[in-house]
């Protein structure tokens, strides 16, 4: 082969990986300020998780693969109490569903956004957690930044991020000095959290008040075991049965 | 729960996260409108979702006996507190534990 054509080929690869790592470097520099408040909170609340599954009786191996493949964090919590039950996966399955659906809702605003972008759409979906969505969804990504990139090293920080946190808890679990008990009220407080947040959001909080509600009466009504799946089942029927009166309401705006 | 029923759950936990994830990419085609029923639900169900979430984790209070959720009571008081003062996450959060730890290891 002609020499002259082999070097020529060379010199546009090199350009192009040239121009893909410019392409890298400024995603991730638009990225990663974005995600310095999520650095912050998911260090401390993976940690927190990862020393709550170590002290459940759980080794590092867990907190690391779970928040690898699963990446939710309030379903990771829950999923600590899964373990720890019975083993009844349509249960697992089923609450892991209504816990997450708010991803559904997630996902159907970012069907535009997504358009396009290739093998990184797979990695985009399958890290879309509330975090990651929020700064997804609001962020004003500056001109001559890829989205793509930078929506992907948002994602890929965030993880990173939940990942160490956790896996360094459960390895630092086991060498915790002081007593532990009670750390898994952080679970509560978190709930608690997220549902003061939502409140404070909506403007009616008829749906709010029925969750707690249906779920109280049902807690009375079934006991401990059994009482999640008919509070599911009777918050998505009253919620269809009063979509209505609501929406006239102006409350589902 | 043995460790391969253990990893079993987990899977199943995958798969349900992944399929609220994965979902509206395959059955919503970007380029009409969504569902009124489904915009609904987007709407009304995480508020509701989350009271839910509230009530399990305190599934195992008991108000006739032990504590009678009164270190619970007192805890979700200062995470509320914290949050309507300051509105940061983590400060609520960290907060409320340490009250509720201090609280079932020295108090009650």
């Amino acid at each position: 082969m002609d020499n002259s054509i082999v070097r020529a080929g060379y010199g546009r690869a090199a350009y192009r990986w040239r121009e893909k790592r410019g392409t890298l470097k400024k995603a991730f520099a638009a990225a990663f300020p974005n995600t310095i408040p999520i650095f912050a909170g998911f260090w401390f609340l993976g940690m927190t998780y990862g020393i709550y599954m170590n002290v459940s009786g759980f080794p590092f191996w867990y907190p690391m693969l779970m928040s690898l493949t699963i990446f939710a964090g309030s379903m990771e919590f829950v999923a600590v109490n899964l373990l720890l039950g019975a083993f009844d996966p349509l249960q697992a399955f089923t609450m892991t569903l209504m816990i997450n659906a708010r991803h559904l809702f997630y996902g159907i605003s970012m069907l535009d956004r997504y358009k396009g972008m290739g093998w990184k759409k797979f990695y985009l979906i399958f890290g879309m957690c509330d975090e990651s969505f929020s700064i997804n969804y609001t962020a004003e990504i500056p001109e001559g930044v890829d989205r793509g990139w930078f929506m992907f090293f948002v994602n890929l920080l965030n993880q990173f991020y939940w990942f160490f946190g956790s896996t360094l808890g459960g390895i630092c679990g086991s060498f915790l000095r002081f007593d532990t008990e009670g750390l898994d009220f952080v679970m509560t407080a978190m709930f608690v959290v997220i549902f003061l947040e939502q409140w404070l959001k909506d403007t009616s909080h008829v749906s709010a008040l029925l969750g707690l509600g249906i779920s109280l009466l049902c807690r009375i009504a079934f006991g401990v075991d059994d009482f999640i799946i008919p509070a599911m089942i009777g918050i998505l029927g009253v919620l269809t049965l009063i979509q209505k009166p609501l929406e006239e309401g102006g409350a589902a705006g | 729960m043995t460790v391969a029923q253990r990893l079993l759950t987990i899977g199943v936990i995958v798969l349900g996260t992944m399929l609220t994830r994965f979902l509206p990419f395959l059955i919503f085609p970007a380029d009409k409108p969504t569902p009124g029923y489904v915009r609904y639900l987007g709407k009304v169900l995480p508020g509701a979702v989350f009271g839910l979430l509230v009530i399990y984790c305190l599934k195992n209070v008991s108000l006739f006996s032990g504590s009678h959720g009164l270190p619970e009571a007192i805890s979700i008081g200062v995470v509320a507190a914290l949050h309507l003062w300051k509105r940061q996450m983590l400060l609520s959060i960290a907060g409320g534990t340490v009250c509720y730890m201090l609280l079932v290891q020295l108090v009650f």
